[in-house]
Order: structure tokens, then sequence, then C-alpha cells
């Protein structure tokens, strides 16, 4: 069963059409990286698919749940509202700007949601947060605020804190943008373990050698459609798409 | 004045501490719950009512509260006794009784209240819209509901990020509570200007600034006592 199925979704921001007529399938396991120029509505994806959007028509299916779908009327309708929270707890997501909560620390950070949305007790939910930020090489900050930790250690806590909350699927909106060259590296490092481990994930990311080898799957999108898409070799290697082609030049030549 | 006048001065002024703190502590007390209430009015969907609370902020704070005061005190003897006012008011306000203490009181402290309630809740939108959007959009991506959001997450984030602009009006509210002597409520400052008249003298006003000086300062350590706890994260 595939873990997300998204057909024909489309987006509009007022008369804007940021997403058009998009269709992807994610299985479980996959590793998907969402190549593509600013603007080109990658983020956009992800928000709409993890509810921080409202998505304008089209159908999304996450885990066999419809969340979005086309009533007997053939209007774009969501599921219940009690559908729509199970859903998200199936998928995590991590910022850009890691978005991690300033007033808590490292540890509640990573407890909040476990304790307040799955209502574990406290102990269980600290002692799965220390094994979160063992494997994160964080251990020993757990006690730490957020403004003491280089963005490098926020991104891995934010990773954590979507990992505390068991979810089937990763999905990750830029995580190493925000980052300089040298910190990138161990973020893209915890990536590839959890690829290792088997998760699902679902990253956008401008890092296109990092795309090249970690992802099973490359999606290349621009001005909100999906232009092409395949295995990495086919689109690093030997695309035939004069766009695609022209889009990683850059970076080749960089 | 000789020192055992000016003691005495000291003993009468320090009696009416207490109705001045009165009206300090009750006004904090029902200003800055309701001060939350406007705030959140303001920023309201609903266009109505965002648009009267704004009407009723900007009133607040383009007029004197001197002059709030004053409106507080004499609407209700003024309807009653007014010839104009309609049957219908006149007969609601009958009953009120307009003698005594607890009148004076309550009509400086309604004032008081209404008037600290619109600093407040504009201090308090600030605070609010302050937070970053990555916040409301990480609480909602671990499945937090709105209500948890707000005040686990928001709210923290929020009273840190007033604490010294409401420190602010704490102290300014210590000082305005000297308006309420145009009324004649009997503060320190109604009852230092009568010692002044008293001994023909200008100390009894020197003990009073004391009184308030020193109430100031006071607030102005509390405040950064607590600026430097809430400064365990930035």
């Amino acid at each position: 069963m595939a873990m997300l199925e998204v057909k024909n979704l489309s987006k509009n921001f007022g008369q804007l059409s940021v997403l058009k007529d998009i269709s992807f399938t994610v299985e479980k396991g996959d590793v998907v990286a969402v190549i593509g120029p600013s603007g080109s509505g990658k983020s956009t994806l992800l928000r709409c698919i993890n509810q921080l959007e409202k998505a304008s028509g089209g159908e999304i299916v996450v885990c066999g749940m419809n969340m979005l779908e086309k009533n007997k009327h053939g209007k774009t309708v969501y599921a219940s509202a009690k559908t729509l929270r199970d859903i998200r707890l199936k998928i995590g997501l991590v910022f850009q700007n890691f978005n991690l909560f300033p007033h808590l620390n490292v540890i509640q950070n990573i407890t909040e949601a476990p304790v307040r949305v799955l209502k574990q007790n406290k102990a269980d939910a600290e002692k799965t947060a220390m094994e979160l930020l063992e494997k994160m090489g964080l251990a020993d900050r757990a006690k730490a605020y957020p403004c003491e930790l280089s963005g490098g250690q926020q991104q891995r806590v934010s990773i954590a804190r979507a990992l505390a909350l068991n979810p089937d699927m990763l999905f990750f909106d830029e995580p190493t943008s925000a980052l300089d060259p040298e910190l990138t590296g161990e973020i893209l490092k915890v990536i590839k373990e959890l690829a290792a481990d088997g998760m699902t994930m679902v990253i956008v990311t401008h890092e296109m050698a990092f795309a090249h080898d970690v992802a099973d799957h490359v999606i290349f999108m621009e001005g909100g459609v999906i232009v092409e898409e395949g295995t990495p070799d086919q689109l690093f290697g030997n695309t035939a798409n004069e766009r695609t082609k022209q889009f990683l030049s850059r970076y080749n030549n960089a | 004045m000789t020192g055992e006048e000016i003691q005495k001065v000291f003993m009468i002024l320090l009696e009416y501490l207490v109705p001045t703190l009165k009206i300090f502590g009750f006004t904090l007390i029902y200003s800055i719950p309701l001060g939350m209430i406007v705030a959140l009015l303001k920023m309201c969907k609903f266009k109505p009512i965002s648009w009267l609370t704004n009407v009723y902020i900007l009133i607040m704070r383009g007029t004197p509260l001197m002059l709030q005061i004053i409106v507080a005190f004499y609407a209700i003897p003024t309807l009653k006794s007014s010839p104009n006012t309609p049957a219908v008011i006149a007969n609601m306000l009958s009953g009120v009784n307009i003698q005594g203490e607890d009148y004076m009181f309550n009509a400086v402290l309604f004032a008081f209240v209404l008037n600290y309630a619109a600093y407040f809740a504009e201090i308090f939108r600030g605070g609010i819209e302050s937070i970053p959007k990555g916040q409301y959009e990480a609480a909602a991506a671990l499945s937090l509901t709105k209500t948890q959001t707000f005040f686990r997450i928001i709210l923290p984030q929020v009273v840190k990020r007033v604490i010294p602009a409401s420190a602010n009006e704490v102290i300014t509210l210590v000082k305005d509570t000297s308006l309420a002597n145009v009324v004649a409520y009997a503060e320190i400052t109604l009852k230092a200007k009568q010692q002044m008249q008293n001994y023909s003298s200008l100390t009894p006003l020197f003990i009073a600034g004391a009184f308030y000086f020193v109430l100031a300062m006071v607030l102005t350590v509390l405040s950064s006592i607590i600026e430097k706890k809430l400064n365990y994260y930035k």
C-alpha cells in the first residue's frame, strides 16, 4: 500500500496558481527528493499535505486514509476533523528555520507533543526523547535551550522532536537552507541514517549531490508542475528533458 | 515645620497610602485580564467586533484619564438629576446610591480599569502578533490543539515580551492614582494638599512625593528581577 498518494493536486493563492495538477506516489521506505528553483511550489506542496495550507483541488490519501477527495457533487472536500488529526500524526515535519520553542529546553521541546497529544506519561516521553537525542549525538544538550545551540544542533533537535511522535513518514522542508555549509553535513548525515533505518521521507532540497546520493526517487518541479520525475540516475545522469538539464547544469558548474 | 509636625504628617499620609494602593491594586487585578480579552477582541476576524474594540481603545488613549475620572464620577448623578434624561434611564439609575466612599471608589476604579485595560490591550496585542508564524506552524505540525498552542507555546513567550512595556504601565499607574484627588477621593495627594494648607508649608507635598518615589523604586526593582528571571532564553 502506498504511504502517500497525491492526485491532481492544485493550490491557488487568489488568482495565482501555485500548484497545478500535481500527482505522485510515495511507497513505504521511499526517500523522495523534491528539487526545483525557488518559487516552484515545492514547499507549498509539503505544506498542503501537512495541512498548513488548504489545497484548492485534487485528492490526497495518507496511509489509506482519504484526507482530501471529491464528493459526489464533484466538490473537493476535506476529511472530518478527527481523520485530519489522525493523518497529521502519521507525518512529521522538519522546517527550514527549525521552529523550536525558545522557552522550552531541548528535552521539553521533544516531550511536549508526546505528553500533550499522545498522553504519554512524562517519564516515558523523556526516556524516548533521550534515546532520540542519543541517536542525534546530542544527549549532553538535553537541558540546553535552543538559543544555546548551533543551527545544526537545533535542526537535529527538531528532527528528534518530529520523530518523538513516531510518525510513519517524515517531511523535510529545505532542512539545510538556513545552515552554513559546515553544518549542512551533520544534518545530511542524520537524514542518511534515517534512510538506512527504512524511514519514509520526502525531502525538499537544494543539495543536488545529496539528493542524488540518498533519494530513491527524484521529482523536479517548476512553476507549480512536476516537470520530470524518476530515479536519481535518470534525472542527474542523462535526462532528455531540456529544462531539467538546464536547471541541473547550474549546480554542476558551481 | 517642626520635626514633630513632620512626623505627624508622615503618619497621616501613611494612613492614606491604603486608598492609594487600593486603587492601584484593584486596577491591576481587573485591567490586566480585561486587557487580554480586549486584545483578543481586537484581533477578532469578525470586523465589527475588532472595529468597535478599536474605537474603545482610541477613546481611552485619546482623552485624558483625569477627564475620564470626572466623567465616571459625575455621569450617574448628572443623569439622575437632569430633566433631559429619558425616563427609562432615570428609573434605572434611581436606585443607585451616589453617596459615600463606596460610590466614589467604584467610580474612580471604573475609570482606571477601562483606561488601563486599553493600554494593556495594545501591549498584549503587540506581544501576541510579534510571535513568529513558525511557532504556530510547528505546534500544528506536532498536532497540538489550538488551546494547547496558545497556553503552552504562545502565551509564555508573550509574557516575556510584554514584561518591560507592562512594567512601564504599572509604574505609571502608581503615579496616576494621584489623579483620583480630582473628585476628592481621599488618597495621599489629596491629604498632602490639605496638610500643605494646614501648615502653610510645602513639606507635606515632598513627603507625598517620597511615597510615590519609593513605590516606583520598589516596582522598578521588582520588574528587573522578573525580567532577569525570564532571561533564561532569548
